[in-house]
Protein backbone atom coordinates (compact mmCIF):
# COMPACT_ATOMS: atom_id res chain seq x y z
CA UNK A 1 0.00 0.00 0.00
CA UNK A 2 1.38 3.31 -0.51
CA UNK A 3 2.18 5.25 2.39
CA UNK A 4 2.56 9.57 2.11
CA UNK A 5 3.92 11.03 4.94
CA UNK A 6 2.60 14.78 5.80
CA UNK A 7 5.66 16.64 7.94
CA UNK A 8 4.17 17.24 11.45
CA UNK A 9 6.26 19.95 13.05
CA UNK A 10 3.69 22.39 12.83
CA UNK A 11 0.79 23.57 10.52
CA UNK A 12 -2.63 22.10 8.73
CA UNK A 13 -1.51 18.92 9.14
CA UNK A 14 -4.83 16.96 10.00
CA UNK A 15 -6.82 18.30 6.39
CA UNK A 16 -3.46 16.81 4.72
CA UNK A 17 -3.82 13.34 6.40
CA UNK A 18 -7.87 14.02 5.51
CA UNK A 19 -7.14 14.44 1.67
CA UNK A 20 -4.59 11.91 1.62
CA UNK A 21 -7.30 9.26 2.85
CA UNK A 22 -10.33 10.76 0.77
CA UNK A 23 -7.67 9.41 -2.04
CA UNK A 24 -7.45 5.90 -0.82
CA UNK A 25 -4.04 6.30 0.78
CA UNK A 26 -2.12 5.47 4.09
CA UNK A 27 -1.07 9.00 5.79
CA UNK A 28 1.48 9.18 8.29
CA UNK A 29 2.46 12.24 10.59
CA UNK A 30 6.23 12.66 10.64
CA UNK A 31 7.68 13.69 13.32
CA UNK A 32 10.97 12.06 13.03
CA UNK A 33 13.68 12.31 10.35
CA UNK A 34 13.83 8.29 10.65
CA UNK A 35 10.29 8.00 9.93
CA UNK A 36 10.76 9.05 6.22
CA UNK A 37 11.72 5.60 5.76
CA UNK A 38 8.33 4.39 5.86
CA UNK A 39 6.78 6.59 3.29
CA UNK A 40 6.75 6.64 -0.13
CA UNK A 41 5.86 10.34 -0.43
CA UNK A 42 5.91 13.81 1.61
CA UNK A 43 3.56 16.77 2.04
CA UNK A 44 5.17 19.82 3.67
CA UNK A 45 2.17 21.02 5.02
CA UNK A 46 1.26 25.05 5.58
CA UNK A 47 2.07 26.48 8.24
CA UNK A 48 4.92 29.21 9.37
CA UNK A 49 8.06 28.33 6.87
CA UNK A 50 10.45 30.61 9.35
CA UNK A 51 9.28 27.90 12.02
CA UNK A 52 9.21 25.02 10.29
CA UNK A 53 12.77 25.94 9.61
CA UNK A 54 13.86 26.01 13.35
CA UNK A 55 12.29 22.67 14.12
CA UNK A 56 13.71 21.28 10.61
CA UNK A 57 17.02 22.10 11.99
CA UNK A 58 16.51 21.28 15.52
CA UNK A 59 15.63 17.88 15.19
CA UNK A 60 17.90 17.05 12.39
CA UNK A 61 15.54 17.01 9.68
CA UNK A 62 17.51 18.91 7.25
CA UNK A 63 19.32 16.28 5.82
CA UNK A 64 17.20 13.71 5.99
CA UNK A 65 14.41 15.59 4.04
CA UNK A 66 16.81 16.63 1.18
CA UNK A 67 18.45 13.02 0.36
CA UNK A 68 14.80 12.12 -0.06
CA UNK A 69 14.06 14.92 -2.89
CA UNK A 70 17.23 14.11 -4.42
CA UNK A 71 16.35 9.89 -3.95
CA UNK A 72 13.35 10.67 -6.53
CA UNK A 73 10.98 10.72 -4.23
CA UNK A 74 8.00 12.79 -4.61
CA UNK A 75 7.22 15.75 -2.45
CA UNK A 76 4.48 18.17 -2.04
CA UNK A 77 4.78 22.00 -0.24
CA UNK A 78 2.24 23.85 0.22
CA UNK A 79 2.48 27.47 1.10
CA UNK A 80 5.22 27.55 4.02
CA UNK A 81 5.94 24.22 2.12
CA UNK A 82 6.51 25.89 -1.70
CA UNK A 83 8.98 28.11 0.40
CA UNK A 84 11.09 25.23 1.78
CA UNK A 85 11.14 24.00 -1.43
CA UNK A 86 12.40 26.75 -3.34
CA UNK A 87 16.12 27.54 -4.66
CA UNK A 88 16.12 30.88 -4.22
CA UNK A 89 14.02 33.19 -2.25
CA UNK A 90 13.77 37.07 -3.02
CA UNK A 91 15.69 39.05 -0.35
CA UNK A 92 17.55 36.22 1.36
CA UNK A 93 20.79 34.67 1.11
CA UNK A 94 20.44 31.64 1.56
CA UNK A 95 17.22 28.92 0.57
CA UNK A 96 15.87 26.10 2.75
CA UNK A 97 15.86 22.96 0.93
CA UNK A 98 16.63 24.20 -2.25
CA UNK A 99 15.17 21.12 -4.31
CA UNK A 100 13.31 23.05 -6.66
CA UNK A 101 14.64 25.17 -9.54
CA UNK A 102 12.40 28.27 -8.64
CA UNK A 103 12.78 31.88 -7.11
CA UNK A 104 9.90 32.65 -4.69
CA UNK A 105 9.09 35.90 -3.03
CA UNK A 106 7.35 35.79 0.77
CA UNK A 107 4.03 36.98 1.54
CA UNK A 108 4.00 38.43 -1.42
CA UNK A 109 0.04 39.23 -1.89
CA UNK A 110 0.14 40.96 1.13
CA UNK A 111 -0.85 40.48 5.15
CA UNK A 112 -3.91 38.56 6.05
CA UNK A 113 -6.49 41.21 5.31
CA UNK A 114 -5.00 41.15 1.59
CA UNK A 115 -5.48 37.16 1.89
CA UNK A 116 -8.15 35.83 -0.65
CA UNK A 117 -9.38 33.01 -2.59
CA UNK A 118 -10.06 32.71 -5.98
CA UNK A 119 -10.83 29.77 -8.75
CA UNK A 120 -7.37 28.64 -10.83
CA UNK A 121 -6.75 26.55 -13.64
CA UNK A 122 -4.50 23.96 -13.38
CA UNK A 123 -3.09 22.68 -16.08
CA UNK A 124 -3.65 18.57 -16.00
CA UNK A 125 -5.16 18.77 -13.47
CA UNK A 126 -8.32 21.08 -12.66
CA UNK A 127 -10.27 24.23 -14.67
CA UNK A 128 -11.52 26.10 -11.41
CA UNK A 129 -9.59 24.80 -8.56
CA UNK A 130 -10.69 26.72 -5.45
CA UNK A 131 -7.02 28.31 -4.78
CA UNK A 132 -6.82 29.59 -0.98
CA UNK A 133 -4.31 32.06 -0.83
CA UNK A 134 -3.21 32.97 2.72
CA UNK A 135 0.19 35.80 3.38
CA UNK A 136 0.64 33.76 0.59
CA UNK A 137 3.98 33.47 -1.68
CA UNK A 138 4.37 33.49 -5.18
CA UNK A 139 6.66 32.17 -7.64
CA UNK A 140 8.83 34.59 -9.37
CA UNK A 141 10.45 33.20 -11.77
CA UNK A 142 10.98 29.01 -12.20
CA UNK A 143 14.39 27.66 -13.66
CA UNK A 144 15.57 24.71 -15.52
CA UNK A 145 12.50 22.37 -16.10
CA UNK A 146 10.36 23.61 -13.75
CA UNK A 147 7.18 23.65 -15.31
CA UNK A 148 4.42 26.34 -14.37
CA UNK A 149 1.03 24.64 -13.66
CA UNK A 150 -0.92 27.72 -12.42
CA UNK A 151 -0.99 31.21 -12.42
CA UNK A 152 -3.14 33.80 -11.14
CA UNK A 153 -2.71 37.82 -12.15
CA UNK A 154 -0.22 37.44 -13.92
CA UNK A 155 1.48 35.37 -11.02
CA UNK A 156 3.24 31.87 -11.12
CA UNK A 157 1.04 30.26 -8.01
CA UNK A 158 1.46 26.42 -9.34
CA UNK A 159 4.46 24.87 -10.47
CA UNK A 160 5.95 20.98 -11.04
CA UNK A 161 9.62 19.56 -11.39
CA UNK A 162 9.75 15.83 -12.33
CA UNK A 163 8.78 14.70 -8.40
CA UNK A 164 8.13 17.90 -6.97
CA UNK A 165 5.58 19.45 -6.75
CA UNK A 166 4.42 22.92 -5.32
CA UNK A 167 1.47 25.58 -4.82
CA UNK A 168 1.16 28.52 -3.21
CA UNK A 169 -1.88 27.99 -2.14
CA UNK A 170 -3.58 25.74 0.16
CA UNK A 171 -5.51 22.86 -1.16
CA UNK A 172 -5.60 21.05 2.44
CA UNK A 173 -7.98 23.88 3.45
CA UNK A 174 -10.86 22.67 0.89
CA UNK A 175 -12.82 19.40 0.07
CA UNK A 176 -11.23 19.23 -3.70
CA UNK A 177 -8.44 17.00 -3.41
CA UNK A 178 -7.76 16.59 -6.97
CA UNK A 179 -4.43 18.44 -6.25
CA UNK A 180 -3.96 15.82 -3.92
CA UNK A 181 -4.55 12.92 -5.97
CA UNK A 182 -2.42 14.54 -8.64
CA UNK A 183 0.39 14.06 -6.16
CA UNK A 184 -0.81 10.17 -5.40
CA UNK A 185 -0.22 9.77 -8.76
CA UNK A 186 2.70 10.94 -8.82
CA UNK A 187 3.73 9.27 -6.17
CA UNK A 188 2.61 6.37 -7.46
CA UNK A 189 4.23 6.43 -11.03
CA UNK A 190 7.51 6.90 -8.90
CA UNK A 191 7.03 3.65 -6.96
CA UNK A 192 6.61 2.06 -10.92
CA UNK A 193 2.84 1.05 -9.90
CA UNK A 194 1.73 3.04 -12.08
CA UNK A 195 -1.30 0.60 -12.88
CA UNK A 196 -2.41 0.63 -9.17
CA UNK A 197 -3.63 4.12 -9.38
CA UNK A 198 -6.17 3.29 -11.99
CA UNK B 1 -12.71 35.19 -12.13
CA UNK B 2 -14.15 36.54 -9.03
CA UNK B 3 -11.61 37.13 -5.85
CA UNK B 4 -13.06 37.15 -2.15
CA UNK B 5 -11.18 38.16 0.67
CA UNK B 6 -12.34 38.06 4.38
CA UNK B 7 -14.27 34.89 3.45
CA UNK B 8 -14.53 32.39 6.82
CA UNK B 9 -12.24 29.84 5.03
CA UNK B 10 -9.43 32.77 4.28
CA UNK B 11 -10.20 33.88 8.14
CA UNK B 12 -10.31 30.85 9.77
CA UNK B 13 -7.46 29.06 7.22
CA UNK B 14 -5.25 31.52 8.65
CA UNK B 15 -5.20 30.26 12.17
CA UNK B 16 -5.57 26.80 10.70
CA UNK B 17 -1.70 27.80 9.27
CA UNK B 18 -0.86 28.44 13.34
CA UNK B 19 -1.54 24.99 14.45
CA UNK B 20 0.93 23.23 16.95
CA UNK B 21 2.60 26.76 16.97
CA UNK B 22 3.22 28.99 20.07
CA UNK B 23 2.22 32.72 19.83
CA UNK B 24 4.08 35.35 21.92
CA UNK B 25 3.34 38.29 23.77
CA UNK B 26 6.17 40.81 22.74
CA UNK B 27 6.22 44.88 23.71
CA UNK B 28 9.05 45.89 21.24
CA UNK B 29 11.17 44.75 17.77
CA UNK B 30 13.77 43.56 19.78
CA UNK B 31 11.09 40.68 21.97
CA UNK B 32 9.64 39.94 18.53
CA UNK B 33 12.47 39.12 17.08
CA UNK B 34 13.53 36.62 19.59
CA UNK B 35 10.10 35.00 19.66
CA UNK B 36 10.45 34.49 16.27
CA UNK B 37 13.88 33.01 15.85
CA UNK B 38 12.53 31.11 18.50
CA UNK B 39 10.44 29.54 16.46
CA UNK B 40 6.87 31.29 17.37
CA UNK B 41 4.42 31.22 14.98
CA UNK B 42 3.05 34.79 15.49
CA UNK B 43 3.75 37.61 17.92
CA UNK B 44 1.41 39.23 19.96
CA UNK B 45 2.03 43.06 20.17
CA UNK B 46 1.09 44.82 23.16
CA UNK B 47 2.21 47.59 25.25
CA UNK B 48 2.39 45.37 28.51
CA UNK B 49 2.09 41.72 28.85
CA UNK B 50 -0.54 40.83 31.27
CA UNK B 51 1.18 40.90 34.25
CA UNK B 52 2.68 44.50 34.55
CA UNK B 53 -1.34 45.52 33.08
CA UNK B 54 -2.46 43.64 36.28
CA UNK B 55 0.27 45.49 38.76
CA UNK B 56 -0.16 48.65 37.17
CA UNK B 57 -3.74 48.51 37.59
CA UNK B 58 -5.72 51.34 35.83
CA UNK B 59 -7.30 51.39 32.25
CA UNK B 60 -5.67 48.94 29.92
CA UNK B 61 -6.06 49.90 26.07
CA UNK B 62 -4.95 48.93 22.69
CA UNK B 63 -0.85 49.35 22.05
CA UNK B 64 0.03 52.89 21.50
CA UNK B 65 0.14 52.34 17.35
CA UNK B 66 4.17 53.36 17.46
CA UNK B 67 4.87 49.96 18.96
CA UNK B 68 2.30 47.76 17.15
CA UNK B 69 3.88 49.09 13.82
CA UNK B 70 7.43 48.64 15.57
CA UNK B 71 6.49 45.23 15.55
CA UNK B 72 5.13 44.62 12.21
CA UNK B 73 8.18 46.41 10.27
CA UNK B 74 10.44 43.89 12.88
CA UNK B 75 9.45 40.24 11.69
CA UNK B 76 8.10 38.43 8.26
CA UNK B 77 5.38 36.51 10.58
CA UNK B 78 2.21 37.37 11.88
CA UNK B 79 1.52 39.80 14.15
CA UNK B 80 -1.51 40.13 16.44
CA UNK B 81 -3.30 42.33 18.12
CA UNK B 82 -5.33 43.28 21.01
CA UNK B 83 -8.66 45.58 21.14
CA UNK B 84 -10.90 46.16 23.94
CA UNK B 85 -13.89 44.22 24.11
CA UNK B 86 -16.20 46.22 22.16
CA UNK B 87 -14.21 48.77 20.59
CA UNK B 88 -15.01 48.59 17.46
CA UNK B 89 -12.77 51.85 16.47
CA UNK B 90 -9.66 50.41 18.36
CA UNK B 91 -10.29 47.16 15.80
CA UNK B 92 -10.53 49.49 12.82
CA UNK B 93 -7.57 51.34 13.46
CA UNK B 94 -5.03 47.70 13.64
CA UNK B 95 -7.41 46.33 10.85
CA UNK B 96 -5.99 49.52 9.10
CA UNK B 97 -2.80 49.60 9.99
CA UNK B 98 -2.57 46.21 8.67
CA UNK B 99 -2.62 43.55 11.77
CA UNK B 100 -3.06 40.03 10.83
CA UNK B 101 -5.12 38.95 13.87
CA UNK B 102 -7.21 40.70 16.47
CA UNK B 103 -7.47 39.64 19.56
CA UNK B 104 -11.00 41.09 21.57
CA UNK B 105 -9.10 40.44 24.80
CA UNK B 106 -10.42 40.24 28.23
CA UNK B 107 -6.97 41.14 29.10
CA UNK B 108 -7.81 45.03 28.14
CA UNK B 109 -10.40 47.02 30.07
CA UNK B 110 -13.42 46.17 27.84
CA UNK B 111 -14.92 49.37 26.47
CA UNK B 112 -18.42 47.94 25.87
CA UNK B 113 -19.96 45.61 28.93
CA UNK B 114 -23.06 44.14 26.91
CA UNK B 115 -21.82 43.88 23.56
CA UNK B 116 -18.75 42.29 21.80
CA UNK B 117 -17.66 43.77 17.99
CA UNK B 118 -19.84 42.68 15.15
CA UNK B 119 -16.79 40.70 13.94
CA UNK B 120 -18.52 39.23 10.65
CA UNK B 121 -18.36 42.85 9.01
CA UNK B 122 -14.35 42.94 9.40
CA UNK B 123 -12.00 41.27 6.61
CA UNK B 124 -8.94 41.18 9.43
CA UNK B 125 -9.67 37.58 11.16
CA UNK B 126 -10.35 37.92 14.96
CA UNK B 127 -9.47 35.62 18.19
CA UNK B 128 -11.40 35.69 21.30
CA UNK B 129 -10.90 33.91 24.69
CA UNK B 130 -14.23 31.44 26.19
CA UNK B 131 -13.92 29.72 29.20
CA UNK B 132 -16.92 26.92 28.06
CA UNK B 133 -18.91 25.70 24.82
CA UNK B 134 -21.51 28.65 25.19
CA UNK B 135 -19.46 31.60 25.30
CA UNK B 136 -17.17 29.90 22.04
CA UNK B 137 -19.82 29.93 19.78
CA UNK B 138 -21.58 33.40 20.83
CA UNK B 139 -18.26 34.37 20.15
CA UNK B 140 -17.91 32.29 16.58
CA UNK B 141 -21.61 33.61 16.33
CA UNK B 142 -20.18 37.21 16.30
CA UNK B 143 -17.46 35.92 13.53
CA UNK B 144 -14.47 35.19 15.46
CA UNK B 145 -12.21 32.86 13.57
CA UNK B 146 -10.07 31.54 16.40
CA UNK B 147 -10.61 30.95 19.57
CA UNK B 148 -8.80 31.04 23.07
CA UNK B 149 -9.03 29.53 26.68
CA UNK B 150 -9.23 32.59 28.60
CA UNK B 151 -7.00 31.30 31.35
CA UNK B 152 -6.52 33.79 34.11
CA UNK B 153 -3.75 36.06 32.44
CA UNK B 154 -0.76 37.29 33.65
CA UNK B 155 -0.93 34.78 36.66
CA UNK B 156 1.43 32.04 35.70
CA UNK B 157 -1.11 29.98 37.55
CA UNK B 158 -2.46 27.00 34.60
CA UNK B 159 -5.39 26.13 36.50
CA UNK B 160 -7.85 28.38 35.01
CA UNK B 161 -6.83 27.67 31.40
CA UNK B 162 -7.08 23.95 32.66
CA UNK B 163 -10.46 24.31 33.61
CA UNK B 164 -11.79 26.39 30.42
CA UNK B 165 -10.41 23.73 28.22
CA UNK B 166 -11.52 20.96 29.55
CA UNK B 167 -14.86 22.74 30.16
CA UNK B 168 -15.64 23.34 26.78
CA UNK B 169 -14.44 19.23 25.59
CA UNK B 170 -16.41 18.21 28.02
CA UNK B 171 -19.47 20.31 26.54
CA UNK B 172 -18.56 18.91 23.17
CA UNK B 173 -18.88 15.28 24.21
CA UNK B 174 -22.45 16.35 25.93
CA UNK B 175 -23.87 17.67 22.93
CA UNK B 176 -22.70 14.68 20.42
CA UNK B 177 -25.00 12.46 23.22
CA UNK B 178 -28.17 14.59 22.67
CA UNK B 179 -31.20 14.50 20.95
CA UNK B 180 -32.18 17.16 18.75
CA UNK B 181 -35.11 17.92 20.86
CA UNK B 182 -33.09 18.58 23.90
CA UNK B 183 -30.54 20.38 21.49
CA UNK B 184 -32.48 23.42 21.53
CA UNK B 185 -33.09 23.91 25.42
CA UNK B 186 -29.48 23.57 25.81
CA UNK B 187 -28.76 26.04 23.02
CA UNK B 188 -31.43 28.48 25.12
CA UNK B 189 -29.74 27.76 28.66
CA UNK B 190 -26.22 28.63 27.16
CA UNK B 191 -26.90 31.11 24.78
CA UNK B 192 -25.19 29.30 22.02
CA UNK B 193 -26.35 29.24 18.54
CA UNK B 194 -28.32 26.55 17.79
CA UNK B 195 -27.12 26.16 13.88
CA UNK B 196 -23.55 25.67 15.18
CA UNK B 197 -24.98 23.32 17.84
CA UNK B 198 -25.98 20.95 14.89
CA UNK B 199 -22.64 21.50 13.61
CA UNK B 200 -21.04 20.77 16.53
CA UNK B 201 -23.32 17.26 16.90
CA UNK B 202 -22.49 16.35 13.50
CA UNK B 203 -18.69 17.29 13.50
CA UNK B 204 -17.55 16.58 16.58
CA UNK B 205 -15.26 19.59 17.29
CA UNK B 206 -15.53 23.28 16.99
CA UNK B 207 -15.29 25.03 13.22
CA UNK B 208 -12.38 27.00 13.84
CA UNK B 209 -9.19 26.03 15.81
CA UNK B 210 -8.79 26.37 19.89
CA UNK B 211 -5.85 27.40 21.39
CA UNK B 212 -4.56 27.90 25.22
CA UNK B 213 -4.22 30.68 26.57
CA UNK B 214 -3.73 32.29 29.92
CA UNK B 215 -1.07 31.56 32.79
CA UNK B 216 1.10 29.10 30.85
CA UNK B 217 4.16 29.60 32.40
CA UNK B 218 6.49 26.34 31.68
CA UNK B 219 7.07 24.19 28.47
CA UNK B 220 5.26 21.64 30.61
CA UNK B 221 2.77 23.59 30.79
CA UNK B 222 2.50 24.67 27.14
CA UNK B 223 2.69 20.47 26.87
CA UNK B 224 -0.18 20.17 29.18
CA UNK B 225 -2.59 22.03 26.91
CA UNK B 226 -1.42 20.74 23.55
CA UNK B 227 -2.28 16.90 25.85
CA UNK B 228 -5.73 18.32 26.62
CA UNK B 229 -6.74 18.99 22.86
CA UNK B 230 -5.51 22.16 22.35
CA UNK B 231 -4.63 23.33 18.80
CA UNK B 232 -1.52 25.28 19.86
CA UNK B 233 -0.71 27.83 22.81
CA UNK B 234 -0.15 31.45 23.34
CA UNK B 235 2.43 32.73 26.13
CA UNK B 236 1.53 35.92 27.59
CA UNK B 237 4.15 37.19 30.31
CA UNK B 238 5.75 33.96 31.10
CA UNK B 239 8.70 34.15 28.34
CA UNK B 240 9.58 37.83 28.64
CA UNK B 241 9.53 37.61 32.62
CA UNK B 242 11.75 34.74 32.88
CA UNK B 243 15.57 34.98 33.43
CA UNK B 244 16.65 34.10 30.13
CA UNK B 245 13.73 34.33 27.45
CA UNK B 246 15.77 33.08 24.19
CA UNK B 247 16.08 29.95 25.73
CA UNK B 248 12.27 29.68 27.24
CA UNK B 249 10.87 30.53 24.12
CA UNK B 250 12.81 28.13 22.56
CA UNK B 251 11.76 25.25 24.93
CA UNK B 252 7.89 26.40 25.00
CA UNK B 253 8.14 25.71 21.33
CA UNK B 254 10.10 22.14 21.00
CA UNK B 255 7.15 21.16 24.15
CA UNK B 256 4.88 22.52 22.17
CA UNK B 257 5.88 20.26 18.76
CA UNK B 258 6.74 17.22 21.07
CA UNK B 259 3.96 17.19 23.48
CA UNK B 260 4.12 13.34 24.27
CA UNK B 261 8.54 13.04 24.20
CA UNK B 262 8.18 13.31 28.04
CA UNK B 263 12.46 12.47 27.55
CA UNK B 264 12.70 15.73 25.56
CA UNK B 265 10.59 17.56 27.87
CA UNK B 266 12.49 16.53 30.63
CA UNK B 267 15.61 17.84 28.92
CA UNK B 268 13.77 21.57 27.86
CA UNK B 269 13.29 21.71 31.54
CA UNK B 270 16.34 21.56 32.45
CA UNK B 271 18.54 24.95 33.80
CA UNK B 272 15.98 27.25 32.79
CA UNK B 273 16.69 29.44 35.57
CA UNK B 274 13.33 30.94 37.33
CA UNK B 275 9.97 31.14 35.97
CA UNK B 276 7.37 34.09 36.08
CA UNK B 277 6.25 34.30 39.57
CA UNK B 278 2.79 33.05 40.17
CA UNK B 279 0.22 33.76 41.83
CA UNK B 280 -2.53 31.86 43.27
CA UNK B 281 -6.16 32.23 42.35
CA UNK B 282 -7.77 32.70 45.77
CA UNK B 283 -5.69 35.04 45.95
CA UNK B 284 -7.34 37.12 43.26
CA UNK B 285 -10.07 39.55 44.59
CA UNK B 286 -13.69 39.46 42.29
CA UNK B 287 -12.96 42.60 40.18
CA UNK B 288 -9.31 41.60 39.69
CA UNK B 289 -10.15 38.35 37.89
CA UNK B 290 -9.86 39.04 33.69
CA UNK B 291 -12.10 36.08 33.04
CA UNK B 292 -14.77 37.31 33.84
CA UNK B 293 -14.64 40.79 32.82
CA UNK B 294 -17.03 39.56 29.61
CA UNK B 295 -19.52 36.50 28.86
Amino acid sequence: MTTIGVLGLQGAIREHVRSIEACGKEAVIVKKPEQLEEVDGLILPGGESTTMRRLIDRYNFFEPLQQFGKAGKPIFGTCAGLILLASDIEGQNDAHLGLMDMTVARNAFGRQKESFEVPVEIKGVAEDFEAVFIRAPYILEVKADTEVLGVYDGKIVAAQQGHLLATAFHPELTDDHRLVQHFVEMVDQANGNKLASV
Amino acid sequence: MSTSVGTNRVKRGMAEMQKGGVIMDVVNAEQAKIAEAAGAVAVMALERVPSDIRAAGGVARMADPTVTEEVLNAVSIPVMAKARIGHIVEARVLEAMGADYIDESEVLTPADDIYHIDKNDFTVPFVCGCRNLGEALRRIGEGASMLRTKGEPGTGNIVEAVRHMREVQTQIRQVQSMAKDELMVYAKETGAPYELLLQIQEEGRLPVVNFAAGGIATPSDAALMMELGADGVFVGSGIFKSDNPEKFARSIVEATTHYQDYELIAKLSKDLGTAMPGLEMSSLQEQDRMQDRSE
